[in-house]
């Protein structure tokens, strides 16, 4: 057997509740996301796992009557504090959606976008350099080298949402939230995907929200397994699909929820 | 909710089921062929083994197509993994009672050695572990396939009892009755050996419904 290595904690979740007006989304959620390993959460429609997802980088903020309680902590810091500075965290904390959304710009546009925004880079070398170095993570910059100045919207699904992974990247986001970031496309780009994932996470920080359990149980090291606001059940992916510990996640793994 | 795999499920409970049925027989005839010296019998085990090849192919290949196109988890997983398994312990157990079927009829034609006593014995054993094991794999019960388990020692106690009496009684004082009591110490091992998979099987009964690994892990019982 390897031996163990004990990860850090990315994020650590403590408590957690949260409100939208009347209705409970999520119920006293604790958990610890390790860093540079992916966690997935899974459960059925409406569960509270996009909600939990949105937490990370306070992206639920946006949405009237959110009320939250409890403790979200990336480094240390507790970032359902009031006073956290969002623009830091969102830099931080990036997200990946459903459908990929690349700007209506140009390829290295989008990419020098946020370090522009954010005025981290100005000269135009180091902008050159921080493309090479995003689209090469990604495994895009061979394709692209010499597309740099297209349109990225006449990307393919795939291409398009690697973009939107460099994208993080390029803004030096260690956390990526990714939203079922496979659901629209076929299974040869999720598979593709699903690979840049297990290359990405040497450096990263991944959660990933999937409706596809075997998507989960192929990338993740971790599973949580969410169902009406509560985290049912937390743990390693090969316990999860072997040998689930509560009968409710037993049920919904193997098809017998509802 | 009823699944639909739920009935291919059920359907490869009574294949394995099945299964087990045949391998019991295909023992206790076997034996029967030895104590009551009947060729007929013996050669109808082997006859038969062709039959009890087959269904394990079947089997064999609905499991591997329930997980091509159902991917099964947790429970699910775990039945399909140990029913292959438990699928290919019988199939072995099967083959078994042709050995102990050859070696009937090899000493049918010779006159008997000694009264048989502890080989008849033993295929009770045999063949109520293997019935209690199938038992606890159709009712999912982990007590009867532990009791499965701890009665191996019994038949590895009797085996060895067997073989030092066919070898100091018998062989060690006159070599010329090895033609009668090496098949005998033959039968005496195989019987044995039958309860080995048996407990396998039970071993694997137990991994099903708890997830909990006692093979090669006696101490977690």
């Amino acid at each position: 057997m390897d031996k163990l290595i004990e990860s850090k904690n990315k994020i650590i979740i403590n408590n957690l509740n949260l409100w939208y007006g009347d209705f409970q989304a999520l119920k006293s959620v604790s958990a610890e996301i390790k860093e540079k390993k992916i966690t997935a959460m899974i459960g059925p429609s409406g569960c509270g796992k996009s909600t939990l997802l949105r937490v990370f980088n306070r992206m639920n903020d946006l949405i009237e009557g959110v009320r939250v309680t409890g403790e979200v902590i990336i480094e240390g810091i507790n970032i359902i504090d009031s006073e956290t500075d969002l623009v830091t965290l969102r830099k931080k904390v990036g997200m990946v959606f459903q459908r990929p959304n690349p700007f209506p710009l140009s390829i290295y546009e989008n990419l020098v976008f946020g370090p522009k925004v954010h005025g981290t880079i100005t000269n135009k070398l180091e902008l050159d350099e921080l493309v090479e170095k995003s689209l090469k993570s990604v495994l895009l910059w061979d394709e692209l080298k010499n597309k740099l100045n297209k349109s990225a919207l006449g990307l393919s699904l795939e291409q398009k949402q690697r973009l939107c992974i460099a994208r993080l990247i390029a803004v030096k986001s260690d956390i990526l939230l990714m939203d079922e970031p496979c659901s629209t496309l076929d299974p040869q780009a999720t598979t593709k995907i699903e690979e840049l994932m297990r290359e990405l996470k040497n450096n990263y920080t991944i959660v990933i929200v999937t409706h596809n359990m075997q998507q989960a149980a192929r990338i993740s090291d971790d599973t949580g397994f969410m169902l009406l606001g509560d985290l049912v059940e937390f743990g390693k992916t090969e316990d999860i699909f072997t040998k689930p510990q509560d009968k409710r996640t037993e049920d919904y793994i193997t098809g017998r929820y509802g | 909710m009823l699944r639909h795999l739920d009935d291919e499920l059920k359907e490869l409970h009574k294949d394995i089921l099945k299964m087990g049925v045949f391998a019991q027989e295909a023992i206790f005839k076997s034996i029967e062929a030895l104590k009551d010296r009947d060729s007929q019998k013996a050669k109808e085990v082997i006859a038969n083994d062709g039959n009890i090849d087959e269904l394990e192919l079947v089997i064999d290949e609905k499991c591997i197509d329930f997980i091509a196109r159902y991917q099964p988890m947790a429970g699910d997983l775990r039945f399909i993994t140990t029913g292959m398994k438990i699928n290919a312990e019988l199939e072995r157990i099967a083959d078994i009672a042709v050995d102990i079927s050859e070696k009937s009829l090899e000493l049918i034609d010779k006159p008997l050695l000694k009264p048989l006593i502890d080989i008849p014995k033993l295929s009770t054993i045999a063949q109520s572990m293997i019935r209690d094991v199938i038992d606890a794999f159709i009712n999912r019960d982990v007590e009867l396939a532990k009791k499965v388990v701890f009665a191996d020692a019994e038949a590895d106690k009797l085996r060895n009892f067997v073989q030092d009496e066919l070898v100091n009684d018998y062989l060690a004082k006159d070599p010329t009755t090895a033609s009668r009591a090496v098949p005998l110490l033959l039968i005496a091992r195989y019987l044995e050996r039958i309860c080995d998979h048996t407990t396998n099987i039970a071993e694997d009964v137990v991994y099903m419904v708890e997830a909990k690994v006692i093979r090669h892990h006696r101490e977690q019982l």
